[in-house]
């Protein structure tokens, strides 16, 4: 028996003519731009000059679009005479070309102020890419891959290059694209000069960076403020962290409601809600505060308003990630180390000090870094419970949204968070990483935890039983407290709230829903489920490549696709409202460009569950497939997706899922017509209503636990089983 | 390397490595191997952990790809074709088994890969697994398989196609003892019944010894010795040869001039007529197997050398001795049939060298 011919020396003829007439059909039939309305309207049939395909238009008023033609024509040419060597060069020529034509012209002339300088006119205009560009753009990044393949790069393997190429150019077009667009707009002033002096001035500007409140000034800068959050949380959250996670593992409770408990809570909590309970809590209306003022007449204050409720706020959003993050580390210290301490006549506290200790420091310093990346990233909290107290993330919101609109400041701002995040990121991976002696998820040999020395068991109950409470009291305030009338003061239980948001009446077409809320939820739940299978296929792709496929660059690569992991949320916001407003890629106002907010916000979570999958597969299973003449797309669907189901599920559910609570980067891209939930509810806590936003909280946190726990049981016990311990294990960070 | 057999005479080689080289970054996992596999018979890559075996075998299979040299496979050059376009399968080490297909979906995994109808790669699915004794198991899943049972499903996976040659990863690393020996003999026979070309991993001497046509000894990314286990056995190449092959002492020795085939060898105050096999005059190596030592007890007369007896066991069939002597300076390990006057500790002994059964090896 012979095996089909090798496809190296076979030129892929079907293969590469279906990406050229792809091409041709991007250049020559599809309408090149944006067209108003939308594609699939087909108004652009109608008026098929206007909005017309490339080549129409570049004979009509954009000419710089027919040079798009001559790479096609080379790449047909070379296609004609059975070469894959120079598709590469065509390729890559007609995407520069694009990239350069789309930038330089834009809708409202030159797009570089030296360009308008030179050529001493406003300059040519044009709108968005359209359909036609996009086919275009993409047909050509797959002869680029051809002639890789055909260099017998990644082994030949067509499908992989490909799908490396097309994961990093959206990595490319909406990652880093919007953060450069974030540099561009910091080094010009509002109406778009370049002006560095200027930028110098924001980037150093006393707000930021003034340390008056040390010398007795009144307030320091907001980059302090931030910092002096972020580390105060980081400790203390990695501190509870610790507490529960040697709680839930090395005393008698090991108590699995515990671990599952904390591990969906920071999912399915929107994160501005943990700030609106404190509120009803400890504000000047609070129960607390209502209860302290009654019976023992401490008069009402604002304390909660700043620093002291973001920071309890954050740890109590927070803890529960670091707590995992412990977890992790502490399961993979394999009891068979504490047990051979305790052979070698250590007692339980020398085995914990000397042996445990060290081994889940690097741990720490991680949980530690993450709390603290969190809390830089939290934007939601310091909104609804800032008071004065200025954090970046809600100055960056309010420089462009505000009365002051001011665009570059918001940009300086963005790139001082960005640091923060990206420096505390980087130290994470690069540092304690490979300092890290245990691998999580690594074999347990058996054996069992040394149980806790006895003080440093009563110290975790210590901390940790007061944080349990006040974590109950929190969800028990958000679930109950939109059902009665004004809760502490009037504890009468209505209705009134939840039918303002969610009644459905009987109107003259039959039953509609007529409540203020579902809008924004059914809007909400469409622009989450639209980009939940999008997240899904694109982080585990990506999980794919990152451990089955080895090529030149792979670091890079894995450091720029996690890295989107420790960009802030307003960051995104305002990187996508700078980069996307304008041609040449222009979305804003639309759904699609939140579905990709949510898409890239979201890809890390993917990755992480495809890696954690795929680790628990043993490569030889691939290989096995390869050997037995399977090519690796044969490979991915026939032997990898039916494995990595789990993955599967837990990608979408947890994109799914974090799309409905998101806020921070969606505020910016959210309209009028694209209203979300969050932004919808953090409007509502802004002006006061705070019992709509707590009963829109509430159906938010059941739904989603809903979604969690009914998915886990009916898909998850069943068809997760064997591979359960891939699941749980991984991280999540909200 | 000069090593064509009978059988390869006039036929092409069903693998040839041609100055093959991978490098990681830094590291050379196989170091300018060459060497030449005839069709229809076994050959076994044979050295210690981390010597290149695996990565050769990788290297067959195309699941690694050659930064120098070429491969052939049955006359065509097939150093750019990737695994699945090589006429080669594999069993892997850990069988590999796709946990989510039964046992007929695993065989006929690759078969379906080709686009055969799911009937017909049944039926020559069927086929091989009763070749392998699983006719009956089809609907089992991997996991409801013994450890034995989940290898043959992995070699009817392997052999269902029908390569030109099929790959052995340290076949019988996952079996208890009792199995090793009969899973051996059941590669062997199915092997020579269906005249299959396979390339063995191990790193065992004695399973190498057992089942081979061929053996190709690797050392540090280089082939050290390539014959059949006899040659290998009886005229080791190297020290190194001769050490992995049997638990050779390694007597220091000089060899002086040689008279035609033999030369005289001293060793300690021994002086003896050996085979020079090609090695120059000089400092060299005599290869004296354990069991071919022989223990006197008393001080040495003439032809043996002095020792004293260090450590003694006692193993049921046979003694196991340790011998230390002055000249030479070493320690040599002997076993002797005689359990029942056993040498004790401390005593002294003569060691006598049986002429016929010691090799002398170059200084490598
Ligand atoms: N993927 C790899 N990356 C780097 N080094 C490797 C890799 N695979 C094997 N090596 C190195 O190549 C050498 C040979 O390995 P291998 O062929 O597995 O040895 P063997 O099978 O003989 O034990 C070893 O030193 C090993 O560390
Ligand atoms: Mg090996």
């Amino acid at each position: 028996m012979t095996r089909p011919t090798p496809h190296q020396n076979t030129f892929p003829a079907r293969n590469i003519g279906a990406w050229l007439l792809l091409a041709w059909a991007g250049l020559l039939i599809l309408p090149w731009y944006k067209v108003e309305g939308g594609f699939f309207s087909f108004g652009w049939l109608a008026d098929f000059a206007a909005h017309g395909p490339a080549v129409l238009r570049g004979l009509h008023d954009a000419p710089w679009l027919l040079p798009l033609a001559l790479p096609l024509l080379a790449a047909t040419w070379l296609w004609a005479r059975r070469r894959t060597a120079g598709l590469a060069v065509a390729g890559g020529i007609a995407l520069v070309w694009m990239a350069v034509e789309g930038l330089a012209i834009i809708h409202s002339g030159w797009g570089f102020g030296w360009l308008a300088a030179l050529a001493g006119t406003k300059g040519p205009v044009q709108p968005g890419m359209g359909w036609g560009a996009v086919i275009y753009a993409l047909s050509m990044l797959m002869l680029v891959a051809a002639d890789f393949a055909g260099r017998g790069w990644c082994k030949g393997d067509r499908f992989v290059i490909g799908s490396l190429l097309i994961v990093i150019a959206t990595l490319v077009i909406f990652v880093a694209y919007p953060l450069l667009s974030i540099l561009s707009s910091a080094v010009r002033d509002n109406s778009g000069n370049f002006a560095p002096a200027l930028f110098t001035q924001k980037l150093f500007d006393a707000n930021i960076w003034s340390l008056d409140c040390l010398i007795g000034g009144n307030r320091c800068g907001v980059a302090w403020n931030t910092l002096f959050v972020a580390v105060l949380v980081g400790v203390l959250a990695t501190a509870l962290g610790l507490a529960l996670a040697l709680i839930a593992l090395r005393t008698q409770i090991r108590a699995k409601w515990l671990l599952r408990g904390l591990s969906i809570l920071p999912i399915i909590t929107p994160p501005f809600v943990i700030g609106l309970a404190l509120i009803l809590l400890f504000g000047r209306a609070g129960m607390v505060t209502e209860f302290l003022s009654h019976h023992f007449g401490i008069p009402r204050s604002r304390w909660i308003y700043g620093v002291a409720g973001i920071t309890m706020a954050q740890v109590l959003a927070f803890t529960p990630i670091a707590f995992l993050v412990l977890v992790g580390v502490l399961q993979g210290v394999s009891p068979s180390m504490e047990e051979a301490s305790q052979t070698l006549r250590a007692s339980r506290w020398r085995t914990f000090r000397t042996v445990t200790w060290p081994l889940i420091r690097p741990g720490l310093a991680s949980a530690f870094l993450i709390s603290f990346i969190e809390s830089m990233a939290d934007f939601a909290n310091p909104l609804v419970i800032g008071g004065n107290y200025n954090v970046l993330s809600t100055d960056i919101f309010f420089a462009v949204v505000g009365a002051a609109h001011d665009q570059g400041r918001a940009a300086v701002l963005a790139i001082v968070l960005l640091v923060f995040t990206l420096a505390a990121f980087l130290i994470q991976r690069q540092w304690i990483g490979k300092r890290s002696y245990v691998t999580v998820g690594g074999k347990g040999d058996g054996g069992t935890p040394a149980p806790l020395p006895g003080g440093l068991r009563i110290g975790a109950y210590g901390i940790a039983v007061p944080w349990l409470v006040l974590t109950v009291v929190v969800y028990a305030i958000i679930l109950i407290g939109g059902f009665v009338n004004q809760i502490g003061r009037d504890n009468t239980p209505t209705l009134q709230y939840f039918l303002t948001a969610f009644s459905v009446e009987k109107g003259v077409g039959g039953w509609f829903l007529s409540g203020s809320a579902w809008p924004s939820l059914t809007m909400t739940m469409t622009l989450a489920l639209v980009s939940m299978p999008f997240t899904a296929a694109i982080g585990l792709l990506t999980a794919y490549l990152l451990d089955r496929q080895r090529f030149a660059g792979r670091a890079l690569f894995e450091f720029l696709a996690m890295m989107s992991f420790a960009i802030p949320g307003t960051v995104v916001g305002i990187s996508y409202i700078l980069a996307f407003n304008v041609p040449p890629i222009q979305m804003t106002g639309t759904g699609l460009i939140i579905i990709i907010s949510f898409v890239f916000r979201n890809m890390p979570v993917a990755i992480r569950a495809g890696l954690a999958n795929l680790g628990q597969i043993d490569k030889s299973l691939d290989e096995a497939s390869l050997t037995l003449g399977a090519r690796s797309f044969a490979t991915l669907r026939r032997v990898m997706l039916p494995l990595m189901k789990p993955a599967i599920v837990t990608a979408m559910i947890y994109s799914f899922v974090r799309a409905m609570t998101a806020v921070s980067a969606v505020i910016f891209l959210a309209t009028g017509r694209f209203n979300l939930a969050t932004v919808y509810i953090v409007g509502r806590a802004d002006v006061g209503e705070y019992g709509i936003a707590i009963v829109y909280a509430a159906v938010m946190i059941v739904l989603m636990m809903i979604v969690l726990v009914g998915i886990q049981f009916f898909v998850g016990e069943r068809s997760l089983g064997r591979r359960r311990e891939g699941v749980d294990a991984m991280p999540i960070a909200a | 390397m000069n090593h064509t057999t009978g059988a390869m005479i006039g036929a092409i080689p069903a693998v040839r490595f041609e100055a093959v080289t991978k490098r990681y970054g830094q590291v050379v996992a196989v170091d300018h191997v060459g060497f030449d596999i005839a069709p229809g018979t076994l050959v076994t890559l044979l050295g210690p952990s981390g010597c290149g075996k695996t990565t050769t075998l990788r290297l067959i299979a195309g699941l690694e790809q050659a930064s120098d040299g070429r491969i052939l496979i049955d006359g065509t050059d097939v150093t750019a074709l990737s695994a699945a376009e090589r006429d080669v399968s594999m069993v892997f080490q850990s069988y590999a088994l796709f946990p989510h297909m039964d046992v007929m979906e695993n065989v006929s995994y690759g078969l379906r890969a080709m686009g055969l109808k799911k009937a017909d790669a049944a039926a020559r699915a069927a086929e091989k697994l009763a070749l392998v004794g699983l006719s009956g198991y089809e609907k089992r899943q991997p996991s409801e398989l013994s450890g034995g049972q989940q290898q043959r499903v992995a070699v009817a996976r392997a052999i269902v196609l029908e390569p030109k040659v099929l790959l052995f990863d340290e076949p019988l690393s996952n079996l208890d003892a009792k199995l090793r020996r009969r899973v051996r003999d059941e590669i062997r026979g199915l092997q020579q019944d269906l005249s299959l070309t396979v390339v063995y991993v191990t790193h065992d001497q004695e399973e190498a010894l057992a089942v081979s046509d061929r053996i190709i000894v690797m050392r540090s990314a280089r082939v050290a010795q390539d014959g059949t286990p006899r040659e290998l056995y009886n005229a080791p190449a190297s020290r190194f040869v001769a050490d992995f092959m049997g638990d050779a002492n390694l007597l220091e020795a000089t060899v002086g001039e040689h008279h035609s085939e033999t030369a005289k060898v001293s060793v300690g105050p021994l002086s003896l007529d050996l085979p020079h096999r090609g090695i120059a005059p000089g400092p060299a190596a005599l290869a004296v197997r354990p069991h071919s030592v022989r223990l006197t007890a008393g001080s040495a007369g003439r032809g043996g050398i002095e020792g004293q007896v260090t450590k003694a066991a006692y193993l049921g069939d046979h003694m196991e001795y340790m011998v230390a002597t002055v000249s030479p300076k070493t320690e040599i390990f002997a076993t002797a049939a005689d359990v029942n006057r056993p040498h004790a500790v401390g005593a002294d002994v003569a060691v006598h060298l049986d002429p016929e059964s010691i090799v002398l090896v170059g200084n490598d």
